[in-house]
């Protein structure tokens, strides 16, 4: 009997989650549908869910007319390169942080952070200005300069927790059997490193895809990312749903699938770490 | 480790993070310290002048700036409202056991992950459009007049679309804070006696505490600077009904080219934000010593 009711229970439940989380998801799943659907019956009514004639004509027009792939690239480009950057400044500061702290590592761990707080507006005027007067305005490598910047600090933090996990006593272990230093990096260190700078990787090229304040004002077209190229659709070429449509599922697929992949990781970086 | 890792070496290995947070930090906030007390406009180069605290006065008489810091409340609060409180019903379902559950969180995850321009587009042309939008259609099927979001009730429009992406991440935070709540101690409670309802309020409630904490802080950071979603939606219109601090400096900058005001008003979106850093950067230093 008690488990004939735990069972309805669970149904009931599975069933009011489902609604939600399909209702939640709809407008994404919409937005799909809508990226094979014709101009004509993208704006249809009744609109038809499921039942159209499917076409990939979307997909071709709006490489054809906006060279799609370009921003494509930028985005890639930026994003990845950003993280790199990032990482390979931060994975020497945040190992030295993790394994010999001294009094002051909180502090400055603490300060890196509050750059994180500073609203980007704040210094929007001064980074035009030096970006227009040095020749990086709509230029990739400006876009990674200032995203490195504004994702250094996650970056740190997100490496400094995973690193702070690796328990010291295993090195001296691997010493006391004879392990040489190098022998000590490459097979005790890197391996237990390596799944946290996986995920702050991941976590951080979801972070700078989806960067929409700088890319935006400091890109116009041969340099700009997904974000400022969707953008151009705000005016009268929206009107276009399924090409907006088409558009947008290429810009926020690749993302989706990462971030479904990395969900823990989501909530730890974050958080900086105050909720795992 | 005392060998791989001396003092110097390690102050050498945090050094280039350091100086290049320093100088992030400091250059380009001490220029616009500097333009905000000068007459500096792009479209008259040549012509900056010391200007004291006119540009301050400026902003702080424009009642721009008032609607804009009054949106810009709006925006935190209305978002926060929902994100919070349906995040914690979403997580209280989303703990419960079900068929399928893993794929009930990678759907409602996945706001989050979805740039904020494409995000606000789709909400602006395909659901909230007076005309081909499917809330219009919606309206239509019940024989009721096709509402317009954007033009009547902009802000509101904005503060659901935000909603929307924040939505999840309020959600995954307290849910991760959720399953970290003890068990046994779920069932004494219940075996005292306790019912569902106070069960959520003296148990559930104070155990979550923290992570609502955190969950409002770090949405606030981001939400005081919300920006992509205003841009391609309203552009800040009606008028300056949905222009928010952000949208408001930005406009000043880059539309009316006046260095000098749009630099008063990014330090007082600065002061506004360092008021609230303050109480996040106690929390997490908080965790820190945990």
């Amino acid at each position: 009997m008690a488990r004939n009711v735990s069972t309805q229970r669970k149904i009931v439940v599975t069933v009011v989650a489902w609604t939600i989380g399909i209702l939640i998801f709809f407008p994404i799943l919409w937005t799909f549908l809508t990226s094979f659907k014709t101009e004509a019956e993208a704006i249809a009514s009744p609109p038809s869910l499921f039942f159209f004639d499917w076409t990939t004509e979307n997909y071709h027009e709006v490489q054809s007319r906006s060279n799609y792939f370009l921003h494509f690239m930028n985005s890639v480009v930026i994003s990845f390169g950003s993280t790199l950057i990032g990482l390979i400044i931060a994975i020497p500061s945040a190992w030295a942080m993790a394994f010999s702290p001294t009094k002051r590592t909180k502090d400055v761990l603490m300060w890196m952070l509050s750059t994180k707080m500073m609203p980007s507006v704040g210094v929007l005027v001064p980074m035009y200005l030096m970006f227009r007067n040095t020749g990086l305005l709509d230029t990739r490598t400006g876009l990674v300069i200032v995203l490195t910047l504004i994702n250094l600090p996650i970056i740190i933090w997100m490496l400094y927790t995973y690193f702070k996990e690796i328990p010291g006593e295993i090195l001296e272990a691997a010493r006391m059997d004879g392990a040489s230093l190098s022998k000590e990096i490459i097979y005790v260190l890197t391996p237990m490193a390596i799944p946290g700078i996986a995920s702050t990787l991941l976590l951080n090229i979801i972070l700078a895809w989806n960067e929409a304040f700088w890319t935006l004002n400091l890109s116009a077209a041969k340099a700009a990312p997904l974000t400022t190229f969707i953008a151009s659709y705000s005016s009268p070429e929206g009107l276009f749903y399924a090409k907006l449509s088409a558009a947008s599922t290429m810009a926020i697929a690749p993302i989706l699938i990462l971030g479904w992949f990395s969900q823990k990781q989501l909530v730890r970086g974050l958080t900086f770490g105050a909720v795992k | 480790m005392a060998t791989l890792h001396t003092r110097s070496a390690a102050r050498l290995m945090i050094a280039p993070s350091v100086l290049l947070l320093l100088a992030w930090m400091i250059v380009p906030l001490a220029m616009t310290i500097y333009f905000s007390f000068l007459r500096y406009n792009l479209l008259m180069p040549g012509m900056e002048e010391f200007a004291g605290f006119s540009n301050y006065s400026y902003f702080l008489t424009d009642p721009a700036f008032f609607q804009a810091i009054f949106n810009t409340l709006a925006i935190v609060l209305g978002v926060l409202f929902i994100t919070v409180v349906g995040g914690i019903a979403l997580a209280l379902l989303l703990d419960q056991p079900m068929f399928g559950q893993g794929i009930v969180r990678i759907l409602v995850i996945a706001p989050f992950l979805i740039m904020p321009t494409v995000a606000a587009l789709i909400w602006k042309n395909m659901f909230m459009n007076p005309v081909n939008g499917l809330f219009a259609w919606i309206a239509k099927l019940f024989g009721l007049q096709p509402f317009d979001f954007l033009a009547n009730a902009p802000l509101m429009s904005v503060i659901l679309i935000v909603a929307w992406q924040w939505l999840p991440f309020a959600t995954l935070i307290l849910l991760t804070a959720l399953q970290s709540l003890d068990e046994e101690q779920k069932e004494a409670a219940q075996m005292d006696g306790a019912g569902a309802f106070s069960r959520f309020i003296y148990l559930v409630l104070p155990h979550l505490s923290r992570a609502i904490t955190v969950v409002i802080l770090i949405q606030t950071i981001f939400l005081l600077s919300v920006f992509a979603e205003i841009l391609v939606t309203t552009n800040g219109g009606p008028g300056t009904q949905s222009t928010n601090l952000t949208f408001l400096v930005y406009a000043q900058a880059l539309l009316q080219f006046d260095v000098g005001g749009a630099s008063a008003g990014g330090i007082i979106a600065v002061i506004l934000a360092n008021i609230v850093a303050f109480f996040l950067m106690r929390m997490i230093g908080k965790t820190l010593e945990a």
